[in-house]
């Protein structure tokens, strides 16, 4: 279990203050953050892997700072963008799948076996060899996650996972989403995803205004909203 | 070039530059009716690599898009690639383009702080005109065995639509400068 | 079901290494770049021609090669018959027609990333100068996963300032294209970070028992649950 303890963090953008004074332990396994456009939520999860470090304050992954321990913080936390194309970095699907593990000295039999076992688990084996660029949109979110996956985070934070997706997609990634046995946090305009979820955040103009189990912190986010 | 280290940002630039230049020959070709010579968006590439990305990241990303030619793809316009356009007529051109963003981008570096479309046109005149006619006149001549006055002549056909394109790129690059300015996070600290 | 044969190990020349051929090629080429006799550069156009048979090439092919710049030789031809003679204007159109179509035989007979490697390969003693064939790699890498995404951008911005009747505008094209590919680069850039946790590390416990698991592979593939997560 990744615990992530987020102290008095402040994130400034040049003139725009992001957010302002964040304080919040996360340990449980489904966390789940909401909140309108520019409430700072993005911004929150790109904090929580060391993508971004906080101009005030400290984010501590299982005690590690991110700020200090960048690389070590990202072999913990995985991150899965909102757009898979750009986060699909290679032209072919194994390839891509296996740079997540380029740094390690890794035997290429194992190598391949660990690459192809994630592929076969997402339905993506048949594609092993194709360009990323054939795939439709509901795969290459599922090549995103499995080239995360394949690095093995103990936790893995999505930014809007299912935002660019039709419904059917939306809904298969939301349920491959739903059986890992990894930590999860979603930032998600999507409420459905957060059904069966432990905890709730809710942003607004970078500061939580609701912090609760899913029914309670949600209507309190649509209450806010209307 | 010793001790240069690209980050992985600037070698993303520097892929996606030349991606760019290879995406800018799906634009439709303009043709000027008064000398009927097509004019393809394809040589705005290396103005803008070197115009928004500065000296260094613009002349490699051209020396990317010449290396993944070379290599075989498709990439200029009219769907040609492969070793053999190097070695055509227009060959010079294409690996001029690495030197003209490159210049192009050491004049932006130089006139960064008070760049105006005006001040960006005229670099890129010099870079895409002045210096690549000339490497590219010098190999033409040489591969088919013709004057460099004549064969200055044949070429100078082309040269009102790279003044057209310097006046485009010059306006994106200004307008760019506003909204992600890249070279002043490097070139000028 | 008959799996599609490998066009690339068809003949001897497709089989040849990369970097061989590419050698050949600076080598034959610069030697034609200097014969002078018409004739001589003719015989050296039916050599060409013959390794087009020989790698399973049609003729049809090897005139496809010529095809874009076949009225600038023609009119070139004309010109230098007039001017110098018909001799040399033979020469001229010949050996440009005869390095074009050897420097294409290695394209057409070399598979796109086995060039790639020997590009790297070749940069390899550059490696003094900061040249650092790894990146060098990445970024070719990258540039070929992202012709298609760009250029699908490309194709999008086309119709949509079609539709608004900026058709012909190249700043309405050109503008939107290189707003749109400069936030994706700062993304990529964000997802390579996040994406790439290992240097050079030994191999973590997480691995190492996947390492056990992964010689029985039988048992491995019923284990329908996601990764075993190491404790912590």
């Amino acid at each position: 279990m990744t615990t992530i303890e987020v102290r008095d963090v402040h994130q400034q953008f040049e003139t725009f203050e992001a957010l302002k004074g964040i304080d919040l332990t996360l340990n449980e396994k489904r966390i789940g953050i909401v909140g309108s456009n520019g409430s700072g939520k993005s911004t929150f999860a790109r904090l929580l892997n060391g993508l971004l470090v906080p101009t005030r304050g400290e984010v501590l992954v299982d005690g590690l700072d991110t700020a200090k321990n960048g690389k070590a913080v990202r072999r913990k936390v995985g991150f899965v963008f909102q757009n898979p194309d750009n986060q699909i970095v290679f032209p072919i699907v194994e390839e891509d799948v296996a740079f997540g593990l380029k740094g390690l000295k890794l035997p290429a039999a194992q190598r391949d076996a660990l690459v192809e076992e994630v592929l076969d688990r997402y339905g993506l084996g048949a594609f092993r060899y194709h360009p990323s660029h054939a795939l439709s949109g509901g795969q290459k979110q599922l090549l995103a996650l499995a080239g995360v996956l394949v690095t093995r985070p103990d936790c893995i934070v999505f930014d809007e996972p299912t935002t660019l997706l039709d419904l059917r997609n939306a809904r298969k990634v939301s349920r491959v989403i739903s059986e890992l046995e990894e930590t999860v946090i979603i930032v998600t305009h999507d409420l459905k995803l957060l059904e069966n979820f432990e905890r709730v955040i809710v942003f607004d103009q970078g500061k939580v205004i609701a912090d609760d189990e899913p029914s309670r912190a949600l209507s309190h986010y649509v209450e806010r909203m209307q | 070039m010793q001790g240069q280290q690209s980050s992985t940002r600037d070698i993303v630039y520097i892929a996606l530059f030349a991606g760019l230049t290879a995406a800018l020959s799906l634009f439709p070709p303009i043709t000027i009716p008064a000398i009927g010579v097509p004019i393809s968006a394809q040589s705005l590439g290396p103005m803008l690599a070197g115009s928004i990305l500065g000296a260094r990241r613009g002349g490699l990303a051209l020396l990317l898009f010449v290396g993944l030619v070379a290599v075989g793809l498709p990439l200029l316009s009219g769907g040609r690639g492969g070793l053999g356009v190097f070695f055509g007529p227009s060959g010079g051109y294409i690996i001029g383009w690495v030197v003209a963003a490159y210049v192009i981008g050491l004049l932006h570096e130089w006139g960064w702080r008070r760049l105006n479309v005006v001040s960006s046109f005229i670099y890129c005149v010099i870079g895409a005109i002045i210096v690549l006619y000339a490497i590219g006149i010098t190999w033409t001549s040489f591969v088919v065995d013709l004057s460099l006055l004549k064969t200055a002549m044949a070429s100078s056909l082309f040269v009102i639509g790279d003044v057209i394109k310097a006046g485009v790129a010059a306006a994106i690059a200004v307008s760019v400068k506003r909204s992600y300015p890249i070279i002043q996070k490097t070139a000028v600290a | 079901m008959t799996r599609p044969r490998d066009p690339f190990a068809s003949t001897l020349i497709h089989r040849l290494p990369a970097g061989l051929k590419l050698g050949v090629l600076a080598v034959a080429g610069t030697g034609v770049l200097y014969l002078d006799d018409w004739r001589l550069i003719a015989l050296a156009m039916v050599v060409t021609l013959a390794l087009y048979r020989f790698a399973g090439l049609s003729m049809r092919q090897a005139y496809l090669q010529l095809k874009p710049m076949q009225w600038i030789l023609a009119l070139l031809f004309v010109a230098q018959g007039f001017m110098l003679s018909w001799g040399m204007a033979a020469a001229i159109v010949l050996r440009v027609a005869a390095l074009v179509l050897l420097a294409m035989l290695v394209t057409l007979t070399t598979r796109t990333d086995a060039l790639i490697a020997a590009v790297e390969r070749a940069l390899g003693p550059l490696r003094r100068f900061g040249v650092n064939p790894a990146k060098v790699g990445l970024a070719f890498s990258l540039a070929l996963r992202f012709i298609p995404v760009i250029g699908a951008q490309a194709q999008e911005i086309r119709d949509a300032q079609r539709a608004r009747g900026l058709g012909a505008n190249p700043i309405a094209l050109a503008l939107p294209l290189v707003l749109r590919t400069l936030r994706m680069a700062s993304d990529v850039a964000d997802a390579i970070e996040a994406r790439s946790p290992y240097d050079d590390d030994e191999l973590p416990p997480r691995f190492v028992e996947k390492a056990k698991s992964t010689q029985s592979r039988t048992t491995c593939k019923d284990n329908k649950a996601p990764l075993e997560t190491s404790s912590t």
